[in-house]
């Protein structure tokens, strides 16, 4: 018998290993397709405004937009950074964006901190009532912000912080409390219980705890807050124009003074420099972190 | 023997629901206990219960004399092994097994020396190094049994260790466990719902069914005398054969069920005599003989075989008797098929009878 089972037999006829497939199937054509459709879809207004940035103006009036630029002047994109006028200020968007990064740090920074520890806090740490102060928070995430504006108003008026960069920092760690609980709560949530009883009966307290078992293993979680929040904070133009003065606008005000300004001749190509320039924060953020962001997940995957 | 653990009328309630019902227990000092039961029965909150991660409705719980009903779960000389294995994932083995240590301020040597004895003990040296995610189910284990040895704990708690590993490993940790507990002579509590588990490593079983202990008792006396029908049906695999009738005392004493009449000859009756009652008798599968034995049996009866199962060391086999469904373990050389009318025989010497309605043993 054993003898027997060496013998190689032939294959039998009909299909045999592999299956051959086809490049230029149907299938795939379809899908391709549609992938370069869109992109193209996507990407030829990102295009018209890096040309026409690159253009003069007297190349510009002749109305071909899709032409790429005769000649290269980066001229546009000084002017939309340092020179621009708004008001009263001739110094472009680099004003704005130095006001955004100082609402942006310490908004992102503290709305983050404070959202996971109280997310730690409702996963590990159920206490009479959570459940009920987790339900108001999460209410709060479906009132239309609108509707708060004006109290916040009357709020920071009263408490002396109403047009300074302070005011609009609490606003938006606030405005990033209920959203944020939630996804790290629901991350907390995931992580097995186990691990932490282990902690408590190593020892561990609440801040032991969350500063070294939770955080290190919530790497991707913080992450995703983070993406969340840059780029929120940085695209908001409503509490920026309503909570801060003139001195302070963030970029996105500012960038809309410029393109907005109804005096003079229309700068196109300044105005694409400093809407890309503008764009330009979130845009890194993503192309950054979405390695870390990989990385992340492959790190935190350690369970079972 | 002095009490390492005890439990004095412990209760736990969830709102409306009642986990644990006015629960006693004491556990000596040195012993090995199981806690045995079907899932739900209570048998983990139990132990969540003793180690402090769960806050107790009324009662009071003792660890080496000391009262812990408040303590915190570090605070207990308690350390405690997970079914999910709960290593630390950022931290390499040998952080897993000094965090507690440094969160009780111990000095650096002493946490080495500490760590490196657990490594020996469990022959985990060589992982030191290296973190959960690089070690295997049966290591990561073995880490995990270090981290409460480490502690130097008066009593360790097992909460289903051994239940996310395949079956070999699990007969090798059993073992393994088993050893452990012969070196160090802890207090051992050990939550699961293996019998097989239970039966080789305890010193004593308690049998646990909606949050109260049915049975507390040797893995011999459990086997051989369970103390109500849901004992004698959980414990033992297949399980109990069980006859529904009536004990008709007198001077020989019979049962009669439907179709045969079995003596009572030599069963020992807790109350020492018989009572005519409607009742339960039962039979082990491997109680019960076949061919030229039964022929000897006081007790026998005829079926029909239809289902055999191999096992390699036993045959075991269902028949039917009349309206009786039964199972029998033999040889496993015995050669049986299926439609062959066989006859099987028991001593009532081994049977067990309970009471109808309360279930409990006579």
């Amino acid at each position: 018998m054993s003898d027997a089972l060496q013998i190689p037999t032939p294959p039998a006829a009909g299909p045999s290993g592999r299956k051959p497939g086809k490049i230029l199937s149907r299938r795939n054509i379809f899908i391709y397709g549609t992938l370069i459709l869109v992109s193209l879809y996507y990407l030829l207004p990102l295009y018209v405004m890096v040309v026409t940035s690159l253009k003069g103006m007297p190349e510009i009036r002749v109305g071909n937009i899709f032409a790429p630029p005769v000649e290269i002047t980066f001229q546009p994109w000084v002017k939309a950074w340092a020179e621009a006028c708004t008001g009263l200020n001739c110094d472009g968007l680099s004003r704005g964006f130095f006001n955004s990064v100082k609402i942006l740090v310490p908004s992102v920074i503290l709305s983050i901190a404070i959202a996971s520890v109280n997310g730690y806090a409702l996963a590990n740490w159920r206490f009479k009532g959570s459940e009920t102060f987790f339900a108001i928070l999460i209410v709060g995430a479906f009132i239309p912000y609108q509707v708060m504006i004006y109290p916040i108003v009357i709020l920071l008026r009263e408490a002396g912080l109403y047009g300074g960069l302070t005011g609009l920092v609490i606003v938006h760690t606030i405005f990033g409390m209920p959203i944020l609980t939630l996804l790290f709560r629901n991350y907390f949530s995931s992580v097995p219980q186990e691990l932490f009883k282990a902690a408590r009966v190593d020892g561990a307290g609440f801040w032991s705890i969350y500063f070294r078992i939770m955080v290190p293993m919530s790497l991707p979680i913080f992450v995703v807050a983070m993406i969340l929040q840059v780029t929120g904070i940085w695209n908001d133009f409503l509490f920026g124009v309503i909570y801060t003065k003139p001195d302070l606008y963030p970029m996105t005000v500012q960038l809309n003074n410029i393109v907005n300004s109804t005096q003079g001749v229309k700068e196109y190509n300044v105005n694409m420099a400093a809407t890309i320039l503008t764009g330009l924060v979130p845009l890194t953020i993503y192309f950054l972190s979405g390695k870390l962001f990989v990385r992340g997940i492959a790190a935190g995957a350690v369970k079972g | 023997m002095q009490a390492s653990i005890s439990i004095k009328n412990l209760s736990l309630s969830f709102g409306a629901l009642k986990v644990l019902k006015d629960l006693n227990l004491e556990v000596g000092q040195g012993e090995f206990l199981v806690l045995l039961g079907s899932s739900g029965c209570g048998k983990s909150t139990l132990l969540n219960c003793i180690a402090g991660l769960l806050d107790i409705t009324e009662g009071q719980i003792f660890i080496g004399g000391r009262n812990v009903t408040w303590a915190e779960p570090s605070k207990r000389g308690i350390g405690m092994v997970f079914q999910s294995y709960a290593l630390y994932p950022q931290m390499t083995v040998a952080g897993n097994l000094s965090f507690g240590l440094k969160n009780a301020g111990l000095p650096k040597a002493e946490i080495k020396e500490r760590v490196d004895r657990a490594a020996k003990v469990l022959q985990i040296e060589p992982l030191l190094d290296r973190k959960p995610a690089a070690l295997s189910g049966g290591q990561r284990q073995r880490a995990a049994i270090g981290r409460a040895l480490v502690r130097d704990a008066d009593v360790f708690l097992f909460d289903e260790p051994l239940s996310n590993l395949d079956a070999k490993l699990r007969a090798d940790l059993r073992v393994e466990i088993k050893q452990l507990h012969q070196k160090l002579r802890n207090t051992m509590i050990y939550v699961t719902h293996d019998q097989i588990e239970a039966m080789t490593l305890a010193d004593r079983i308690a049998i646990m069914r909606g949050g109260q202990i049915l049975q507390l008792d040797t893995p011999h006396e459990i086997y051989n005398r369970p103390a109500n029908k849901y004992v004698a049906d959980f414990i033992g695999s297949p399980t109990m054969n069980f006859f529904d009738g009536k004990i008709e005392s007198g001077e020989d004493p019979r049962f009669h069920t439907e179709g045969h009449s079995f003596p009572l000859h030599g069963y020992n009756f807790r109350s020492g005599a018989a009572v005519s009652a409607p009742a339960w008798l039962g039979i082990r599968p491997e109680h019960m003989v076949s061919g030229a034995e039964a022929e000897n049996a006081p007790i026998r009866m005829d079926g029909v075989v239809e289902l055999v199962e191999p096992l390699g060391s036993d045959t075991l086999a269902r028949l039917t008797s009349g309206s009786h469904t039964l199972w029998i373990r033999m040889d496993g050389q015995a050669e049986v098929a299926n439609g062959d009318r066989i006859t099987v025989g028991f001593d009532a010497a081994r049977a067990n009878l309970f009471e109808k309605t309360s279930e409990n043993r006579l």
